[in-house]
């Protein structure tokens, strides 16, 4: 394998593991705050089909862009409603969310556009375009950085720059703010915030909002960065693999950052080379699809370092009288 | 005293969360440019209104009453198992290897085999993710998420590269030999001198669904491991303080879940297909969510809301036959269905329980 190929892995990578970050951190932000979501999935699916079907009437990808977060927190708000204010089972709440959203995203395309459950093809400012570095041009020369830099440095949309700044921010917001020691908290112990006076269920809402923010910035980019347009069920699990990277992570944003850059990478190099062989063995492609829940399964099972997930995750709080 | 008479409890407020459901379904129907009226009489008509439209219904019923019977006694031990859709490929699988690979004199013989294969599948793929929830305390409903995605991957392997016969284009089995093709209702009925369609796919695995609710029932409320499984389910420390290993409940309920998810492979891949297709359960496992909770996880009521959704699926065939309502509408009803009688219980159940107090201390 030459320099070329191995870069151009490695953008493949880079650019399948964005909704995966995304996605991962909104699953943080919730999960840390003690709420359990597993309708990932169906809010990036929402998400980017609001954002390509917004984009594809206005013209804009930004109103798409917009319109797809309010959807991505219109579900969130949903999934707040059930499991925070009324207690609800946020498993069950979560598989709802998957539904409704598979369900309506086609139906809704169907009606709107009636090209079979897509949006059109999004063209030009419908869609997110490559940012060009400063130097990139001129450093091509450069030998090993030269290329590295311009392609796969720069060149990458807007989405995935805030994708990966994110992760900073992430980690200086919950583990360096009062905003973010008493997020995990409302995720260890909420009965010891609501004692320092402090309103669970408001954090929880905010936590769950963030969500929001985050899975629609991931459907977004599906749907007019990576793709142009929306086709049904285009997040074809990937809310389920952000789910398996943030365990893998053990719910903490740097290690999100290389389990979805893992995560990525498998999905590159499945959708590269097919069926990989080493010497006699074959590799199959399904293998290389599975891979992902296999190693989840494996760290779930404490074999690789224990994964432990916020103590209160799953358990609507109710005041004690 | 509990809050609510027990009536209030199992049939008022999942009937009210049904309407609410439909309610809101109606509104999807209506804003798509659709008349909701018309869609309910076109999906009564279409499933209950020919023989045809009855073998279909009860077709996917059979399929859901054994996807939501695997929920429902998950439930009962407090474990919520989201893989019935792997564990019903699986069974798939079992079923599909006992049918091509063994010499069948009879199809009667022929079931008992596909049943213990489908059974035998089905239970293992549970038996994993039961382990580790067991041993090594990894949540049951991620670790049967993942298995699902495992089992696609695993199904799609094996029909691509092993079970395809040769010079084939789809990714799919050798059709089944001839002798292990079960008796539809037709084949039933016309001895007894009804005559019933020909061309549906309901068959007697029916008659096996209606027994699986019958055997459940007895196995929760009627045996001692029942009473084990329920008590767990209610009170962990309760039940380990009486001296019930929860290791032996995990492993036996989850065994049975997925045992019974993967019988509904006998429905589908033997009784209709009769060859395995790839995805075959067509999201049946996921469907047994909703039918378990919409059945308050009694077999009763699980077979009534399977009956629900086999006239929901053949419905919404008819609807995106006849209609520009696309299939995917079922799948929106569904998602409501589980949203109103699953997430969001208590937005209902809160205020009726103060109307009852408040009726209750009237009356005195």
């Amino acid at each position: 394998m030459d320099y070329a190929t191995l870069l151009q892995v490695a953008d493949s990578t880079v650019r399948l593991s964005v909704p995966l970050l995304l996605a991962c951190l909104a699953g943080l932000y919730s999960e840390r705050a003690g709420i359990f979501d597993i309708g990932l999935e169906g809010k990036m699916l929402m998400a980017a089909f609001t954002s390509a079907a917004l984009a594809a009437v206005s013209g804009s990808v930004w109103i798409g862009l917009l319109a797809g977060i309010a959807s991505s927190m219109l579900l969130a708000g949903l999934h707040g409603l059930a499991s925070i204010t009324f207690r609800g089972n946020q498993l069950i709440s979560g598989v709802a969310i998957n539904f409704l959203a598979s369900g309506l995203t086609v139906v809704i395309a169907q009606a709107w556009f009636e090209q079979g459950g897509r949006t059109p093809s999004l063209q030009g400012a419908a869609r997110f375009e490559p940012i060009t570095l400063p130097l990139a041009e001129t450093l091509q020369g450069v030998p090993v950085f030269g290329p590295l830099y311009a392609e796969l440095i720069s060149g990458q949309t807007a989405l995935a720059y805030v994708g990966f700044a994110m992760v900073p921010l992430t980690w200086w917001l919950l583990f360096r703010t009062r905003f973010g020691l008493r997020l995990r908290a409302v995720g260890e112990a909420p009965e010891a915030v609501d004692t320092a006076g402090v309103s669970v269920i408001r954090m929880r809402f905010a936590a769950v909002a963030i969500a929001g923010v985050l899975c629609g910035l991931a459907g977004a980019y599906l749907a007019t960065a990576l793709q142009a347009g929306f086709v049904r069920e285009m997040t074809a699990g990937r809310g389920f693999i952000a789910l398996a990277a943030l365990i893998f992570a053990k719910w903490r944003p740097w290690y999100a950052l290389s389990a979805t850059l893992l995560f990525g990478l498998l999905q590159a190099v499945a959708l590269r080379f097919q069926n990989i062989d080493i010497g006699t063995f074959t590799v199959p492609v399904q293998f290389m699809d599975a891979l992902p829940y296999i190693l989840t399964v494996v760290i779930l099972a404490g074999f690789v370092g224990k994964a432990i997930p916020p103590r209160a995750g799953g358990e609507p709080y109710v005041k004690e009288r | 005293m509990s809050k609510m008479p027990k009536w209030a409890d199992i049939v008022l407020i999942p009937l009210i969360n049904l309407m609410l459901a439909f309610a809101l379904s109606a509104l999807v129907i209506l804003a798509i440019g659709e008349d909701p009226v018309e869609a309910l009489i076109l999906m009564v008509k279409g499933s209950f209104g020919s023989t045809y439209g009855w073998g279909y219904t009860l077709y996917y019923t059979t399929n859901f009453v054994f996807t939501g019977l695997a929920v429902a006694v998950a439930f009962h031990a407090a474990l919520f198992n989201i893989g019935g859709e792997g564990q019903a490929q699986l069974g798939g699988l079992g079923v599909a290897l006992i049918c091509l690979y063994l010499p069948w004199p009879h199809w009667s013989l022929a079931l008992l085999g596909a049943m213990l294969g489908a059974a035998a599948f089905g239970a293992a793929w549970a038996a994993i993710p039961a382990w580790l929830q067991a041993k090594r305390g990894s949540h049951v409903v991620i670790t049967t998420i993942m298995f699902n995605f495992i089992a696609a991957a695993l199904l799609n392997y094996v029909l691509v590269n092993l079970l395809r016969p040769p010079r084939a284009q789809d990714p799919s089995s050798a059709k089944f030999p001839e002798v292990t093709h079960l008796p539809t209702l037709h084949d039933i009925l016309s001895p007894l001198g009804i005559s019933f369609s020909k061309s549906a796919p309901a068959n007697i695995t029916l008659f096996l669904a209606i027994a699986a609710c019958f055997g459940v029932w007895l196995l929760i409320w009627r045996t001692r491991f029942g009473y084990q499984l329920r008590a767990f389910g209610k009170s962990e420390p309760a039940a380990i303080y009486a001296g019930i290993s929860p290791t032996r409940i995990i492993m036996i309920t989850m065994l049975i879940s997925g045992g019974l998810a993967g019988l509904m492979a006998v429905n589908n891949v033997m009784g209709e297909a009769e060859k395995l297709v790839l995805n075959a359960t067509e999201g049946a496992g996921f469907i047994g969510i909703a039918v378990a909770l919409m059945g308050r996880s009694h077999p009763f009521g699980v077979a009534l809301a399977a009956l629900l959704f086999g006239f929901l699926y053949q419905g919404g065939a008819e609807l995106a036959l006849w209609t520009d309502i696309p299939r995917e509408m079922i799948v929106v009803i569904q998602a409501l269905v589980i949203l109103f009688t699953g997430a969001l219980d208590n937005m209902l159940r809160m205020p009726l329980e103060r109307v009852f107090l408040a009726l209750r201390s009237e009356g005195k």
